[in-house]
């Protein structure tokens, strides 16, 4: 090939070098190979496009309250045409609230997960990297972050910090850093003596390049599996918090459903159709982060595939 | 001659993790993986470090490309002292010293296509003004260690090709920086007999052609004297004889490399063996003897091995041993233990 | 009557990627009292084949065909007690990384003494009696028995394991690999001891290594094998003064020797062919500098040469004439690069 010829293939080459597009690639194996990451990364799909397109699907605001032809407000109506999953004892639309908890779910979910994964990889790599005194300092901090138990700290950092889903996220981000930060870790410290590590020194790279460009692509599989997990149990923890009525007043969530369910004594008027389609919602939700976190374990660990 | 290289009385030890009784007890427990080693290595010239698993040549060699940080003794690369390279300085003899690890199935990035690989020592030496010309460069290379034609391996990762192309690629990194120094550990052990010798070969041209200065490491010692002009034979972390390569392995002095090289097999079966009478326990290197290290499992010790270290003195034929046998080597009572006396 | 008979003998393991043909049609057999190297490179096939004969392949491999007779038993349609009888009181093995195997909670000594009493039928008296023999026998001190294994050195584990092979008294031992991760000294003492035991004993011994010095220093014949198939065949002493095949030739020449100062070493250019879909000729022929038009597409036979030895080339009646042109040929192959072999195409005009 004439160096001319090369210039042309350059493009080609050079996007094809990228190794954080690997990350990608490898969520999309995933999918490929288990049929229940799939059935994951569908259900987050769903969600995505319910989120994005709620206040256009939506028929009705899901703050607004309601009223019948005759002026009264339409409190408790049972599933009907105008109202498919019927209304609450406000006269609120419950399945406008469902659709609108989609984008709490998912903000919280994905904002939360996303933290966890910074914090977590960074800590795990630094600690991992530099071990001595810097490792020490990370991974009592990783101890006593184990220590604190995770759901009363939450309510009692929220009721705190304020009633926000914001909080609720930081909250979250700052308790739940701790298993990935120690994973990464233990990851960092096995490959850290890897040739191809070394090879990265000999070159000439620096502690900082070393550990960002060689090894955190080699440990960011392992800090998806963890991305993954963190989106339910974060889906879960903001459905309780605001179940238990420390969540954000102005912000409706699926958890919000619920307690305001509950607190109306929906379950006691057997108002099936008010707390069953956000319960379904969040398990559905808390599942796909597990499918998904499962066919990532399976292609980080292959002895856990069944053969 | 210039000393390219010049290792003064190395040592590094890690301290061992004795676990409760130990620091109850208040011992503390070292193991002496390099023990007072010394060499000189000259300008172009190739210097094979034999021993078996565990002498502390693959530590000897880390310590030489700063990856591991000595506990005593210095290593002078061109007259400067590598301990106290920082910044531009240790930049500059990253560039100069380079690895070739032992095995090419882990040297390699596994997210990183080759092509990636390569440009990597590009980018950090900022060498080639644009990407272009980068890429040219890394096509230069992958030429120059017979992978061709080189753009079929860019966008391969390390797991598509075999052992022999990713210790190729691995030399071709290497040469990308124009090193003036190659070190490679054991660099064809993990690969097949058929394809050794395309690899030595390549590294014996590539290191002719560009006059490089080598330090190979390995416990073959066929390899070595295939490889190299002047060959030291490590025992526990210390050196037990250094000399040309020829006469260290026809006409070997110490007890020690006698053995090595009558224990290595023959593919000629016509060949008369010569027995090897050595004991088959190996000391570890945190009960080194108070004497020599070798004492213990000496055909010909002596009543002096047991407690007075031999240095390592020179004998006839340029050869140096440290040994007692040899009356060069036992030290007089003005001097301190350890090899201190400069070899060649 | 052979003490083992291999005849066509096919493995093939289930991957991902499809059928890959590890073992592809192997006939060997061993003589009462013989010791005989099986050399090969990594992935050839030779471990498989061990594994075959004794009936351990991993799950994902499965014997394709041929026969496996043993002592005039078929091995191969035994099953349960009869095949473990076999496995183990009259076939040992010796597998690789052996000494990593023994039990690290265990003194050696109730090992092997719990080994024979459960395998072999014996009272715990007359297997702490025959314990100490065989330590002897294999050169260990009897006071070594009350160890446990992180107390022995590596080479003297490997000691205990070749103890644990004989302690049954087998008529075959398969060693694979038996000295690979042990120093050069200690390798070399512990092959003396095998090689000892196997000569008084008078065992039949296979030895598997990639190691062509080895099986030179130590076995009375040599298989070579390449890409699943054996290559050659014959005495070792026959071999290595004069071999039939191309690919022995070529690695005659491929490695440094350290009792002769080496010219330039000429390898083997090229890569073994991917099992999963094997060439349809001779397997060799992309790295074989002789590669006639025939060899593209038919695969040769082992077939007797001269000399009681076994070659599978198309070419070995040329054997001497080309054994003098083969350091020549094959650095020509060399300097003209992997890329001819590497596309895997016939050369135009037969030999290079």
């Amino acid at each position: 090939m004439s160096s001319s010829e090369r210039a042309a293939a350059l493009p080609q080459w050079t996007r094809a070098t990228s190794t954080w597009r690997d990350a990608l690639l490898v969520t999309w194996a995933v999918a490929r190979r288990d049929r229940f990451a799939l059935a994951g990364l569908v259900i987050y799909g769903v969600l995505l496009v319910v989120a994005l397109a709620a206040p256009v699907v939506a028929p009705y605001n899901p703050q607004d309250l309601n009223y019948r032809p005759d002026g009264e407000v339409a409190a408790d109506e049972v599933p009907s045409l105008p109202h498919w999953l019927g209304t609450t004892n406000l006269g609120r639309d419950i399945f406008s609230q469902v659709l609108f908890g989609a984008r709490a779910a998912l903000v919280v979910g994905f904002v939360a997960a996303f933290g966890v994964v910074v914090l977590g990889t960074l800590v795990g790599l630094f600690a991992g990297y530099y071990s001595g005194w810097v490792d020490t300092l990370l991974m009592r901090l990783a101890d006593v972050a184990f220590g604190i138990p995770f759901l009363p700290m939450a309510i009692v950092l929220v009721a705190f910090l304020g009633p926000s889903i914001w909080n609720t996220v930081l909250v979250m981000i700052l308790l739940l850093w701790r298993d990935t930060g120690r994973v990464i870790r233990a990851q960092v410290l096995s490959l850290r003596t890897r040739s191809y590590v070394e090879a990265a020194r000999v070159l000439g790279a620096s502690h900082l390049r070393t550990m960002f460009v060689h090894i955190a692509p080699n440990v960011l599989p392992l800090s998806f599996l963890y991305g993954s997990l963190a989106v339910g149990w974060a889906i879960l923890t903001e459905a309780t918090i605001s179940f238990l009525g420390f969540g954000d007043p102005n912000v409706i969530s699926w958890g919000f459903m619920l307690q305001d369910a509950y607190n109306s004594q929906a379950m006691a008027r057997h108002a099936f159709y008010w707390f069953v389609p956000p319960g379904l919602c969040i398990m559905l939700a808390v599942m796909a982060g597990f499918f998904i976190g499962r066919g990532y374990e399976e292609l980080l660990f292959p002895r856990l595939r069944r053969r | 001659m210039n000393h390219l290289l010049e290792v003064t009385d190395l040592r590094k030890e890690y301290p061992l993790q004795s676990g409760l009784l130990g620091a109850v007890m208040g011992s503390r427990r070292v193991v002496h993986a390099v023990n007072g080693v010394s060499f000189v290595l000259d300008e172009g010239g190739s210097l094979g470090l034999a021993g078996e698993s565990g002498c502390g040549k693959t530590t000897t060699a880390k310590l030489i490309l700063k990856l591991l940080h000595p506990t005593a003794g210095s290593i002078r690369f061109a007259g400067r002292d590598v301990a106290g390279l920082d910044g531009s300085d240790l930049l500059s003899y990253r560039r100069q010293a380079q690895f070739i690890f032992q095995n090419p199935y882990e040297a390699l990035n596994p997210r990183f296509t080759i092509l990636r690989s390569l440009l990597e020592p590009l980018i950090i030496h900022e060498i080639g003004r644009s990407i272009a010309e980068r890429v040219e460069r890394v096509a230069g290379a992958l030429d120059r260690v017979h992978l061709n034609p080189p753009e079929t391996f860019f966008l391969k990762y390390p797991h598509q090709l075999s052992g022999g192309q990713l210790q190729r690629v691995v030399i071709a990194r290497a040469l990308l920086v124009d090193p003036v120094l190659l070190v490679a550990d054991e660099p064809v052990s993990m690969l097949d007999v058929s394809i050794r010798a395309g690899v030595l070969n390549l590294m014996r041209d590539l290191s002719r052609e560009r006059k490089l200065t080598t330090l190979y490491i390995s416990h073959d010692l066929a390899l070595i004297r295939y490889m190299c002009s002047v060959t030291a034979v490590m025992y526990l972390g210390t050196i037990c004889e250094i000399g040309p390569t020829e006469e260290v392995i026809e006409h070997p002095r110490h007890p020690y490399t006698q053995a090595l090289v009558s224990a290595v097999p023959d593919p000629d079966p016509t060949r008369p063996r010569r027995p090897v009478e050595i004991a088959d326990t190996v000391p570890t290197p945190f009960q080194l003897p108070a004497g020599c290290p070798f004492a213990d499992r000496c055909p010909q010790v002596m009543e002096v091995c047991r407690h007075l270290r031999p240095l390592l003195l020179p004998v006839d034929g340029g050869v140096r041993v440290a040994c007692h046998l040899y009356p060069g080597s036992t030290p007089r009572a003005a001097e301190g233990d350890g090899a201190k006396l400069e070899p060649n | 009557m052979s003490l083992l008979e291999i005849d066509t003998l096919a493995v093939q393991y289930h991957t991902l990627h499809g059928a890959v043909q590890a073992v592809r049609g192997v006939t060997l057999s061993i003589e009462r009292g013989r010791a005989v190297g099986l050399v090969g490179e990594s992935g050839c096939g030779k471990t498989t084949l061990a594994r075959a004969l004794i009936g351990v392949l991993p799950r994902n491999a499965a014997i394709a065909g041929g026969r496996v007779r043993f002592d005039g038993a078929d091995l191969l349609q035994l099953s349960g007690d009869a095949l473990n009888d076999y496995r183990w009181r009259r076939i040992a093995m010796i597998p690789q990384a052996a000494m990593d195997s023994l039990d690290p909670v265990y003194r050696v000594g109730d090992q092997l003494v719990e080994t024979m009493r459960l395998r072999g039928g014996l009272t715990s008296p007359q297997a702490r009696e025959r314990a100490e023999r065989l330590f002897a026998l294999v050169g260990l001190a009897p006071g070594r028995l009350r160890l446990y294994p992180h107390e022995l050195s590596g080479g003297m584990k490997q000691r205990v394991v070749i103890a644990m092979a004989l302690a049954l008294e087998p008529q075959l031992v398969i060693a694979d690999e038996p000295v690979t991760a042990l120093d050069v000294i200690v390798q070399h003492q512990v092959l003396r001891t095998l090689r000892e035991l196997q000569e008084t004993l008078q065992l039949s011994l296979l030895l598997i290594t990639h190691d062509i010095s080895v099986v030179a220093d130590l076995c009375d014949d040599v298989v070579v094998m390449y890409a699943g198939r054996i290559v050659e065949a014959g005495s070792v002493r026959e071999v290595f003064a004069a071999p039939h095949h191309p690919y022995t030739m070529g690695l005659r020449n491929a490695f440094p020797s350290l009792r002769a100062r080496s010219a330039r070493l000429v390898p083997i250019e090229g890569y073994p062919p991917d099992l999963a879909s094997p060439p349809a000729g001779c397997a060799f022929a992309p790295r074989c500098p002789f590669a006639i038009e025939r060899c593209w597409h038919d695969d040769p036979a082992l077939l007797p040469t001269t000399g009681g030895r076994l070659a599978a080339c198309h070419r070995a009646a040329e054997a001497d004439a080309l054994r003098t042109q083969a350091p020549q040929a094959f650095a020509r192959l060399e300097a003209t690069g992997p890329q001819s072999v590497r596309s895997g195409a016939p050369p135009a005009g037969g030999t290079l």
